[in-house]
């Protein structure tokens, strides 16, 4: 009985008639508590800000804005990167596949690296989130809502260079098709999103 | 048509993919059938342990805590195995008290009334209810447990370290928190953070699979107005689960770092906003007021509507009232901090808002009233279980409106009247809710019934104690009796409270001791109790349609349902119930 009631019904499907297969529905419900996460980060900054606006500098004076937005090009970039790789998937073209997985790879690898060298530089000047060590222009919240936010979503950026990583694993044993490509859209979405926040922030941390 | 492809066509990778457990469940190892188990019956079964085993942990942190107010001063019988830090000799030290007070709030939000009603009943009910064979993701949710653990670990540990358990309130108002020179409390403050972030995660791979499994898993037939509506509020839960955890956990992640890397987000000695925290976490901790009843609330509308054998009163406007309360939940969190400083029309705002919550409950009430009219009413113990959350939630509910109004919570803010009305409407309301579903549904979890005796004594004695425990509390807020207070007797004007404090503690430990009831009649029955038919309560949710307890991949075939769940005493069937899945008569001819 129990083996007609796998034939019958595969749990990893949707049930006929619905439109969007589970792994997507599931990223997508995902990527809106993610939404939530970053509202409360960015929501604490809003208000430390308008509360403490002395802790604050005039943009670019503490932090490089011209790297950075070398920095936020490359993340666009990748975008568009992991949008050619799914793409090139959906027309069956394994080696494109490949191909700009791994571009996209290096793309958000690099990006986590310009932050790492941002970082050293920043805490070499006394820009740091520690109260007692802050010795940078304007105040210590700067320092410490930078970091909370910039260095959130780095992370998220590590984790989906980490997760493409294990895509293109999958890619070269040859698990996509023209046909079944869940894995790749799903991340696709996760990075899209993270490549969105990185807009917000630049916006808010570094130019406002 | 070209998605229809697509879904069809998935199916072969993903086969692949983690989670896949189709096949070849049936050659499962004692672990992988039991421990780390994909099956959703079983997760919830692992979570209905763990959450009691917290309830009863919670619960030995209120009967110390109560020991102290009963009987202040005097060394706790069996006191003496406490080391010198907590209680020297018995007797429980303010610092330990502190702790207490934490602990058992903590815990008992977290760790016992939250998996009780999220975990255990979202997992069972939710795949079996909208007839699916699992979750949508059955990796994930074994996931969603096994971070549960560590973070119940983590969170008693606390106990372990030096300087005690956290000890800065369930809410962990900054700067009380950041800083062990307040509470006296240094790695114990650290760890409940880390817990809860912990905690944090298994709640949000749990409310992605249940959304998930609710939007795409249902059966033919299953359409949004014919869902139970356990799985609708669970559903609803879910989704608050979904974006209010996320909140806190930024929250929390702050209060880490101040208390650990030196910045200064909510200490005011370095520019930090402390209000800033409690916003955040009332920000959350509003919604999450409503994750921990509408679970309840749907679990009796189920319980009455069977044992009435009458369909559910206006099910529609049942469903529309935990939508509407679980939206307003959104703008309603200035209640808690009209005494933090606030500008009145902004605190007028919220005492609206908050008053508003009170139509959808009301339209709730009446319903279950409306359910029950003229109703073929079975007293079996879940139905009284049931009954006594309705009425239970009213007293809570009243009292509500009394805090919501700001000059009035001026005056019993922080006092035990808060104490009095969150017990009624999280003991009264969610645990009889609970008892409710777990009587309820024992028979589908473990294939036997539940003494029926035994539980309606339980019962019985359960809602006496409890009354006699948190009525009380009312008065003893009116008169001014501060909430986390260690000892009363330090203020002259508290003194004459004393015998009714004692009153109250006494009930606490009778309270105590008729769980062990519960908890007899519930492992007795688990192996020796009466087996169980399929559909004991006759009850027409597709749960009951399968043998009890239902096989990995619950249905033998996918269900087709006709109607809506409470079709009870129906004129179509002789039957005074019509399942589900029953096609109607005009299709057999």
């Amino acid at each position: 009985m129990n083996q007609s009631a796998t034939a019958v019904m595969d749990h990893r499907h949707p049930m006929p008639g619905m439109q969007v297969y589970n792994l997507k529905l599931g990223m997508w419900i995902f990527l809106l508590s993610e939404v939530m996460f970053f509202t409360s980060l960015i929501g604490s900054y809003i208000i430390l800000r308008f509360a403490h606006p002395d802790h604050w500098t005039q943009p670019g004076v503490v932090l490089n804005v011209p790297l950075t937005a070398v920095n936020t090009f490359l993340l666009i970039c990748s975008s568009v990167t992991m949008v050619k790789a799914f793409a090139c998937i959906e027309q069956g073209d394994q080696k494109g596949l490949k191909l700009w997985l791994l571009g996209t790879i290096m793309i958000g690898a690099t990006f986590v690296g310009i932050q790492a060298y941002e970082y050293v530089h920043l805490i070499h000047e006394g820009f740091v989130p520690n109260f007692a060590a802050y010795t940078a222009e304007g105040g210590n919240l700067y320092g410490a809502t930078f970091y909370l936010m910039t260095g959130f979503h780095g992370a998220h950026v590590t984790i989906g260079v980490l997760c493409l990583i294990f895509v293109l694993f999958r890619a070269m044993k040859g698990a996509y098709t023209s046909e079944s490509y869940g894995g790749v859209e799903i991340i696709g979405l996760y990075w899209h999103f993270v490549d969105l926040v990185w807009i917000i922030l630049f916006t808010i941390v570094y130019l406002l | 048509m070209s998605t229809a492809h697509l879904v069809s066509s998935l199916e072969g990778e993903d086969r692949t993919q983690p989670g896949y457990t189709g096949e070849e469940h049936h050659e499962l190892s004692f672990i992988r059938k039991y421990v780390f188990s994909t099956d959703h019956k079983v997760i919830g079964k692992q979570f209905l342990f763990l959450s009691l085993f917290f309830l009863v942990v919670g619960g030995a942190l209120a009967g110390m805590m109560r020991w102290q107010l009963g009987f202040p001063g005097q060394p706790m019988p069996g006191g003496g195995i406490f080391p010198d830090t907590m209680a020297p000799g018995g007797i429980i030290l303010p610092e330990f008290y502190n702790s207490l007070v934490t602990m058992h709030g903590t815990i008992m939000v977290f760790f016992a009334i939250m998996p009780l009603l999220v975990g255990v009943f979202g997992n069972l009910l939710i795949p079996l209810q909208i007839g699916a064979p699992d979750m949508a993701f059955p990796r994930l949710n074994m996931a969603s447990f096994w971070l549960a653990v560590p973070a119940g670990i983590v969170m008693l540990a606390g106990f372990l370290v030096e300087g005690g358990a956290a000890g800065a309130g369930w809410t962990s108002y900054a700067p009380l928190s950041t800083s062990s020179e307040w509470t006296g409390v240094y790695l114990g403050q650290q760890l409940w953070v880390a817990s809860l972030i912990i905690m944090g995660f298994s709640s949000l791979t749990g409310a992605v699979n249940y959304i998930t499994t609710v939007i795409n898993m249902r059966a033919p037939g299953m359409t949004w107005f014919r869902i139970p509506l356990p799985t609708w509020s669970l559903f609803i839960t879910a989704i608050l689960i979904l974006l209010a955890i996320p909140i806190l956990t930024g929250g929390l992640i702050m209060l880490l770092f101040d208390q650990t890397i030196g910045t200064t987000f909510f200490i005011p000695a370095g520019s930090g906003e402390p209000l800033l925290w409690q916003h955040i976490f009332w920000f959350f901790g509003h919604p999450e007021v409503y994750i921990l009843i509408l679970p309840a609330m749907g679990i009796v509308s189920e319980v009455l509507a069977c044992r009435a054998r009458k369909p559910i009163f206006g099910y529609h406007a049942m469903v529309l009232a935990m939508i509407s309360i679980a939206f307003l939940g959104w703008i309603v969190w200035g209640h808690h901090m009209f005494q933090s400083g606030m500008n009145p029309m902004l605190g007028t705002t919220f005492m609206i808002s908050t008053v508003v919550i009170a139509v959808p409950s009301a339209i709730k009430t009446f319903n279950w009233l409306g359910t029950l009219w003229r109703g073929d009413i079975h007293f079996d113990t879940p139905m009284l279980h049931a009954l006594s959350f309705v009425s239970m939630f009213i007293i809570g509910g009243l009292s509500g409106i009394f805090m919501a109004s700001a000059p009035v919570d001026m005056y019993i803010h922080d006092t035990y009247f808060i104490v009095a009305h969150l017990h009624y409407v999280l003991f009264g309301g969610s645990l009889f809710g609970i008892f409710a579903g777990i009587t309820f549904w024992f028979p589908k979890m473990f294939g036997r019934m539940m003494g029926e005796g035994l539980g309606k004594i339980h019962f019985g004695l359960t809602f006496i104690f409890y009354n006699m425990v948190f009525f009380p509390m009312h008065n003893l807020g009116v008169q001014g009796m501060m909430r986390r207070i260690y000892d009363p007797n330090e203020y002259e004007f508290l003194q004459p409270l004393q015998e009714m404090n004692t009153f109250i503690s006494i009930s606490v430990f009778l309270l105590v001791a008729t769980q062990f009831l519960f908890a007899f009649n519930f492992f007795w029955s688990m192996f020796k109790g009466r087996q169980a038919p399929a559909n004991p309560w006759n009850s027409n949710t597709l749960e009951w349609t399968v043998p009890s307890p239902p096989p990995h991949g619950n249905f033998a075939v996918m269900p087709t349902v006709y109607r809506g769940p409470y079709e009870y005493s129906s004129p179509e069937v002789e039957a005074d119930f019509y399942p589900q899945n029953q096609p109607p008569p005009q299709a057999d001819a």
